[in-house]
């Protein structure tokens, strides 16, 4: 493992874990139900597995949901934090041959996008985390899986709001393959 | 700006461990405290980090924020759990000890308010401790840490990156964020939903697609001083382990070693006293 992460992965997870943090924390949008808000970080980790690959996905959702838990001080959460790591890792390794470094994010890759995101959100979600939480904590099953849920589904929504409004951002500003053309 | 990972500087024995061995000490309480539901260990580790919290020097009112916080996720996750399920304790424990009725399905029942007790003594026995490494540990050795226990130096070194530039982005995402409102973009309650959503993206796109160009910037710098040539490689932060950092080690392992071996000998996770 060690020789595959090049320098430039090794940043990635490095700031992509930062900006998740950033994103969990602080950037929270009030919802129509009372004390909860909705945030915005999965379509960042989404969008950054989609560029930088499975591993650096893995790593971004394992470091950035670890530290905004350690921050809010309540213990980390691991059964969550994994949930996190995995659906990082799914993401970039379904998404492995999107071309979007090469300036391309046409319907196609917006509909892969989001359709992928949405079963690795179930799988997340619906299985891994409620799982791990009944191993781990055991508490009762139907509390898990409404929690589950209800965030699978928020995640969900927001991931394709912000992922895909990144991934066409991010395409657009990249230059297309076979920009430049040698002259005679 | 916030500061969030609340580093202390205090001199005391447990600033002076390194970082690796509160590290290691950290998960192996906190897999421990997973482990088990027995519900005397769980009563002792409270009471443990309450003297390690003396020791190191770390008074109540510099964490009350965030015990405050927890308590009250504490409190609604113990509602969640019964009323979603008013009898997971009898079916864990088996008896049924009914001692009044509220309404309905909701009956509280002895073994419901032990299971309760557990859960609290759960979170009791692994937050103080989180809150102790966050306080007594210096974010700049923790990349050190991370890589003498093994992880990978590389990745280790990801986690400090994150670490240094959270302050930056948590900036640059402030000075985004007012230079779009003055453009008038509106992200208070008083837009729908999904108009909040896509201000979020005004936002939001100009912050990463400029962390985009910050990966490039460092990454270049990183390759250009030879960053991942060697196997491994030396900490400004790194330090030896002394006699006080293996005792700790040792004394945590014992606990984990005891949370294991009381679950395999009893057969099950928890303490029944109903039996």
């Amino acid at each position: 493992m060690d020789t595959k992460l090049s320098v430039k992965t090794v940043v990635a997870i490095g700031i992509g874990a930062a900006l998740f943090f950033v994103c969990g924390r602080f950037i929270a949008i009030p919802s129509p139900v009372p004390n909860t808000s909705v945030t915005i970080q999965y379509g960042v980790l989404a969008f950054m597995a989609a560029v930088f690959g499975p591993i650096a996905g893995a790593l971004i959702g394992l470091i950035g949901h670890a530290l905004i838990d350690a921050s809010w001080g309540w213990g980390i959460w691991w059964s969550w934090v994994i949930a996190s790591a995995v659906f990082g890792g799914l993401m970039g390794f379904a998404t492995r041959k999107m071309p979007l470094a090469d300036g391309v994010c046409g319907s196609d890759e917006l509909i892969r996008f989001n359709v992928t995101q949405v079963i690795c959100h179930v799988i997340c979600w619906g299985a891994v985390a409620p799982v791990l939480d009944i191993l781990i904590y055991n508490e009762p099953v139907e509390k898990l899986f409404v929690q589950g849920l209800f965030s699978g589904i928020a995640n969900a929504v927001t991931t394709a709001v912000i992922g895909s409004l990144l991934c066409v951002a991010y395409a657009k500003a990249r230059p297309q393959k076979g920009s430049l053309e040698q002259e005679d | 700006m916030i500061n969030i990972f609340n580093y202390i500087d205090r001199p005391s024995p447990i600033h002076r461990l390194t970082g690796a061995t509160k590290l290691v000490c950290l998960l192996l309480w906190s897999l421990a405290s997973m482990v088990t539901y027995d519900t005397r260990l769980l009563a002792l580790m409270p009471v443990a980090a309450v003297i390690l919290f003396a020791v190191s020097k770390i008074r109540f009112r510099d964490v009350k924020a965030v015990f405050w916080v927890t308590f009250v996720f504490m409190v609604l996750n113990n509602l969640m759990v019964y009323l979603f399920a008013p009898e997971h304790g009898v079916g864990i424990y088996g008896t049924r000890t009914v001692l009044f009725t509220i309404a309905g399905p909701y009956t509280v029942t002895a073994e419901q308010l032990f299971y309760h007790l557990n859960l609290v003594l759960k979170y009791l026995a692994a937050i103080p401790l989180l809150l102790l490494f966050v306080c007594t540990t210096d974010p700049s050795e923790f990349a050190a840490s991370l890589n003498r226990i093994g992880v990978s130096y590389k990745v280790a070194y990801s986690v400090a990156l994150a670490l240094r530039y959270i302050p930056d982005i948590q900036r640059s995402y402030h000075e985004i964020s007012q230079s779009q409102q003055a453009r008038g973009i509106e992200m208070s309650k008083k837009e729908s939903l999904v108009k909040r959503l896509r201000a979020a993206g005004a936002i939001l796109i100009p912050l990463i697609l400029s962390s985009m160009d910050r990966i490039e910037v460092i990454s270049n710098a990183m390759e250009l001083r030879g960053f991942g040539k060697g196997k491994t490689r030396t900490w400004y932060r790194g330090r030896r382990f002394r006699a006080a950092d293996i005792v700790c080690m040792a004394v945590c392992a014992l606990l984990l070693a005891a949370a294991i071996l009381g679950t395999v000998l009893r057969g099950t996770r928890y303490y029944n006293p109903f039996v």
